[in-house]
């Protein structure tokens, strides 16, 4: 694939920021949206608009059909057996908290254990916690291993009998550490805990087949692999979704109503109450069409590539601390770091005004600033969007960076 | 370099003060203590006040963040230091109008604070330029 080319399609790219082009640099956070899933969008509005399920008129029936073209795109995209195991929700934070409510509720009591990482995003821990509280369960952490990974023994001696969820990110959005999914979801199904995946990082990146982990659920969005803001998927299996209930009430996810008892539309609309994200659904059919034409192994190559490249220019920088893996196969299109004693708001200052968008802060995962020891990082992070020539200026801007606080200090 | 616009933000009585924080610490027996953090940032301050008769006799901050926020933090303790607790209030409200690029009062001596000006040009940064006011504010309000 020829990033340089796939630039043309984000119309966003091609601007100058504070006098310089636009170096994009924050995908991890969102990603830029192509052409593609522009136009998508703004064709269902100027044609199709209707709402869907319900209409006998023409348009209704053409956006029901987008609207559930997408759901088949989504499945065969993660590989799943069946559109029923395909719920649209909000993004991957609803999602975790659906299963949270209604699988954990349902399935979790005092004394069982639900286990995370120590990597996880809030999106990954807030809703255990309070699943905790709420069912008197107890919420154990998987450490990590000085690098930033995950080691399976660790896995072995926190998951126990006792274990009703475990649920673990599947590629870190901090560290870049690309996790065993597979082999943590066979330690869970051991033990005869359900496997939750939070694939936020991963689905915009790398194959995933939910098929092959054989996890019980997967949850993603959108807007990081190309598509709108507000739309994520919740993949889970059948049977397991089958027997869950909903945990939003009201139009479009009812059969029968009565005045004191409801009954809920088969999988997978029992879970999407009130009108759904329509047009956030048909874009991200756009861009899982995107994508696959690129192809996800492609993407994966080549951000491996400039994974590669930058940990090898940016390590070289002095006094620069990269957090997470070495560079090598297991490690995802994230560089984390910290710049001498330059607070990395001030990086991020310096490179914006240098046109350059980097993430300062604690990325949404406060315990692990705690086990990197910092209280905030800054980061990089590259799509198929992003091509060799960003990162060597990323890495000019460093250098000008370190020039600029040794003069002001 | 091209780094005009920086050095509106950058200036040198800014890093002064981050290089060499004034007031950093804690009272022991500080009447007022507050405190906050940035949760968007991970910024976050620990502020002690000594409050005697309606005047602010000392403050002291402790607390991690960027140049911005913790030389904010250092200018705020000074300019307080002695006055009233109106007086650092109405001081507050001045610097948030600063903040917002608005034209604010100019009865009161700002001192080094002044030097933050430029922070209005940067929204990503005028939430660390804020963080030690707020605290200030919520501490002496109590005290009213």
């Amino acid at each position: 694939m020829n990033a340089k080319e796939l630039k043309k399609y984000f119309p966003i790219l091609d601007q100058e920021v504070n006098g310089h082009p636009l170096v994009y640099l924050d995908s991890a956070a969102t990603s830029q949206k192509p052409v593609q899933v522009i136009e998508a969008i703004t064709d269902y509005y100027r044609q199709s608009n209707s709402n869907v399920h319900r209409g006998v008129h023409t348009l209704g029936n053409r956006a029901t059909d987008l609207y559930e073209g997408a759901r088949d795109k989504v499945r065969k995209f993660i590989n799943a057996a069946s559109t029923k195991e395909i719920v649209f929700l909000r993004g991957t934070t609803t999602a975790l908290n659906l299963v949270a409510q209604s699988y954990g509720r349902a399935n979790v009591k005092e004394g069982d254990e639900i286990v995370i990482t120590l990597m996880e995003h809030h999106s990954n821990i807030i809703p255990w916690q309070q699943l905790a509280k709420q069912t008197g369960a107890t919420l154990k952490y998987i450490p990590l291993q000085d690098d930033g990974t995950l080691s399976l023994e660790d896995v072995r001696k926190t998951v126990t009998p006792n274990t009703k969820i475990v649920s673990v990110m599947m590629v870190s959005n901090v560290l870049g550490t690309i996790n065993p999914i597979a082999e943590i979801t066979k330690i869970a199904h051991e033990n005869g805990a359900v496997m939750v995946v939070d694939a936020a990082q991963a689905a915009p990146h790398m194959k995933v087949d939910v098929q092959q982990l054989d996890c019980d659920f997967l949850a993603f969005s959108g807007h990081k692999m190309c598509g709108p803001t507000g739309i994520g998927v919740l993949y889970g299996k059948e049977h397991l979704l089958d027997n869950m209930e909903p945990i939003e009430f009201g139009g479009e996810m009812i059969d029968f109503v009565g005045l004191y008892e409801s009954t809920w539309k088969e999988l997978p609309w029992k879970f999407e109450g009130g009108t759904p994200i329509i047009a956030g659904a048909i874009g991200l059919g756009a861009a899982i069409d995107f994508l696959s034409e690129i192809g996800m192994d492609a993407i994966e190559q080549h951000e491996h590539k400039l994974a590669s490249y930058a940990m090898d220019i940016v390590t070289e920088i002095p006094g620069i601390s990269v957090f997470g893996p070495k560079r090598g196969k297991d490690r995802a299109s994230v560089v984390t770091f910290n710049l001498d004693d330059v607070h990395p708001h001030d990086v991020a200052t310096v490179l914006d005004a240098d046109g350059i968008a980097v993430r300062a802060g604690h990325h949404c995962a406060q315990t692990l600033m705690k086990w990197c020891k910092v209280s905030a990082t800054a980061r990089a992070s590259f799509y198929l969007y992003n091509t060799e020539e960003d990162i060597d200026r990323f890495a000019a801007s460093l250098l000008k960076t370190k020039e600029y606080f040794s003069d002001v200090f | 370099m091209s780094f005009n616009n920086l050095d509106q933000l950058y200036r040198q009585v800014i890093m002064d003060h981050y290089k060499n924080p004034r007031n950093k610490g804690s009272i022991d027996d500080g009447s007022v203590t507050v405190d906050m953090n940035n949760p968007t940032c991970g910024d976050r301050i620990h502020l002690t006040m000594k409050v005697e008769d309606g005047i602010v006799t000392d403050a002291k901050f402790d607390g991690e963040g960027c140049s911005i926020s913790m030389s904010s933090a250092s200018m705020m303790t000074q300019a307080i230091k002695g006055k009233n607790i109106d007086h650092a209030i109405k001081l507050s409200q001045i610097f948030s109008e600063m903040m917002l690029g608005n034209d604010y009062p100019d009865d009161l001596d700002l001192g080094d604070i002044e030097a933050l000006q430029g922070v209005a040009k940067f929204p990503a940064r005028i939430k660390c330029a804020t963080l030690s006011w707020k605290a200030m504010e919520k501490g002496l309000e109590g005290e009213k």
